[in-house]
């Protein structure tokens, strides 16, 4: 087992996928408790379609993927909270929107330009390859900045999460922090995309603190078992897949659901007793 | 001087107007009760006396040394809540975010504070528990320790005893009166309960899209209206 690590370790990208990898699951783990519990399961969803759609446009006029994904997903989660709040369209109808709509775009324009090729697939269901070092330093500087914001809202966040009209009524600034999640949100889903995928993503927001849930009882536990699974699962994953010729960001996945599986025995087992 | 005070509000959502002409106050100490049927605008005045909603007309005034933020709210249950992992002290502690301003983390005083209102309400023995694991009438206390962390001038509540069974709901009214008189922090309570807001209350304040009556619980039941609606729950 560590003879296989030691191994993985002597190539760079595998290095720099690992580097990116863990702190994006961190990032993602400890955002996805407060995403599934204030209903936005989906959010990553909608705005891993749009991070694709923009990096096919960063592609097609020769910018740097990164630069064009970030301010375009932040943009997109803030319009999926506005149109949250107000209620002709309502907040799951907008995200299936935004699925399909940005993915239509972000086909035309692989298609105009470079045409359906590897590539495509590589965007869709992620590569551990696309990792470049200036990729690797922006992922570092902008998760480190993710776990420290959230470290220093945590109890805001907490607040908000738990009880907005609670929160708003004593004087927390409720659409500040709900921005502020959307924020980071967009951050995390564009950094762990290119590996993960545009379909697959999500399940990293969702996966580990669904999974924690099932066992814990405190909110602080719940994030920090969900950070570790997350973690850990990567890991396994990453594995598995360097040992099995695989792809990556599936077989993370597949780890995902089966530590999900073994939680939702032993909560099945707690209530027995 | 006292404690919160409108002044001839009205409330209106895109242009129509739900609620007009509401002019009262209450006092320090005062248990004042806002009853009315659904759609009343009783849930519409509660986020104006929270400032979560601007009146159309008229104003709201906060006095007696009381800040906008100092008033402690008691909110509907949502849905999200129910299968939310919170120990019952992590949901009590935030309660206290709003005396932190920009600090992130709490103090030993917000965590003693803590102690003081789960004492005051005999669930410290739940301290460690998860909230969603509680019964309806345990997880109401433990939001009414929050509200309590918040304040101890001003609590506003919101129809508390929905879903309550009818033993859970006499505690809880006991609960609350104790509060008013012993700890002598004023009341506010939005309910649909007529007849157990006129034998806990102090004031009353019946909404119909306008103000329909204010004044003391005495006056309410020796007035028309009182007779009309305390009478006609009791007969059915």
């Amino acid at each position: 087992m560590l003879s296989t690590f030691l191994e993985m370790l002597s190539y760079p990208f595998l290095v720099r996928a690992l580097i990116v990898g863990v702190l994006v699951s961190l990032c993602a783990s400890l955002l996805g408790a407060t995403l599934v519990l204030k209903r936005y399961s989906m959010i990553g969803d909608g705005l891993s379609h749009v991070g694709f759609a923009a990096l096919a446009l960063a592609y097609a006029m020769n910018a740097a993927p990164m630069t064009v994904a970030i301010p375009v997903c932040v943009v997109a989660a803030f319009l999926l909270l506005q149109i949250k709040d107000s209620s002709k369209i309502k907040g799951d109808a907008a995200t299936a929107l935004m699925c399909s709509g940005a993915l239509a775009v972000g086909v035309m324009t692989v298609s105009l330009t470079t045409g359906m090729n590897t590539d495509v697939c590589n965007y869709m269901f992620g590569s551990i390859l696309a990792m470049s070092k200036s990729d690797v330093t922006l992922s570092v500087i902008l998760s480190a900045a993710v776990l420290l914001l959230y470290v220093l809202f945590y109890n805001k966040i907490f607040a908000v999460t738990f009880d907005e009209a609670f929160s708003a009524a004593t004087g927390v600034r409720t659409k500040l922090y709900n921005m502020l999640i959307a924020f980071l949100t967009a951050i995390t889903v564009v950094l762990g995309m290119r590996m993960m995928g545009t379909l697959l993503i999500s399940s990293l927001i969702v996966f580990p603190s669904l999974t924690a849930m099932r066992v814990c009882r405190r909110f602080k536990t719940t994030i920090l078992v969900s950070a570790l699974l997350s973690v850990g699962c990567f890991l396994t994953g990453i594995t598995v897949s360097y040992l099995a010729s695989v792809p990556t960001g599936a077989c993370i996945v597949v780890t995902d659901i089966l530590v999900f599986f073994v939680f939702a025995v032993i909560e099945k087992i707690r209530e027995r007793i | 001087m006292a404690l919160l005070t409108c002044r001839n509000v009205s409330f209106a959502y895109e242009g129509t107007t739900v609620l007009t002409g509401v002019d009262f106050c209450v006092n320090p100490g005062d248990y004042l009760c806002i009853v009315g049927e659904n759609g009343a605008g009783k849930s519409t005045l509660l986020k104006g006396l929270l400032h979560l909603k601007k009146p159309s007309q008229g104003e709201i005034l906060t006095g007696d040394g009381l800040k906008a933020t100092e008033i402690g709210y008691l909110p509907q249950q949502t849905a999200a809540q129910k299968d939310f992992p919170a120990s019952v002290y992590e949901v009590v502690l935030s309660g206290r975010l709003n005396s932190r301003g920009i600090h992130p983390f709490y103090s030993k005083t917000d965590k003693q504070e803590v102690q003081n209102s789960l004492r005051l309400l005999g669930i410290e023995a739940l301290r460690n528990r998860c909230y969603r694991d509680l019964s309806g009438g345990q997880q109401q206390r433990v939001l009414l320790a929050r509200a309590l962390c918040s304040t101890k001038k001003l609590l506003l509540l919101d129809e508390p005893v929905t879903g309550l069974d009818p033993v859970m709901t006499t505690e809880f009214y006991r609960l609350i009166a104790s509060l008013n008189r012993e700890q002598k922090i004023t009341v506010v309570m939005v309910s649909h309960d007529i007849r157990g807001a006129v034998e806990e209350a102090s004031h009353i304040l019946h909404l119909g899209n306008r103000q329909l009556f204010f004044g003391t619980t005495a006056e309410y039941i020796a007035s028309d209206l009182g007779r009309r609606f305390v009478g006609g729950e009791a007969g059915c």
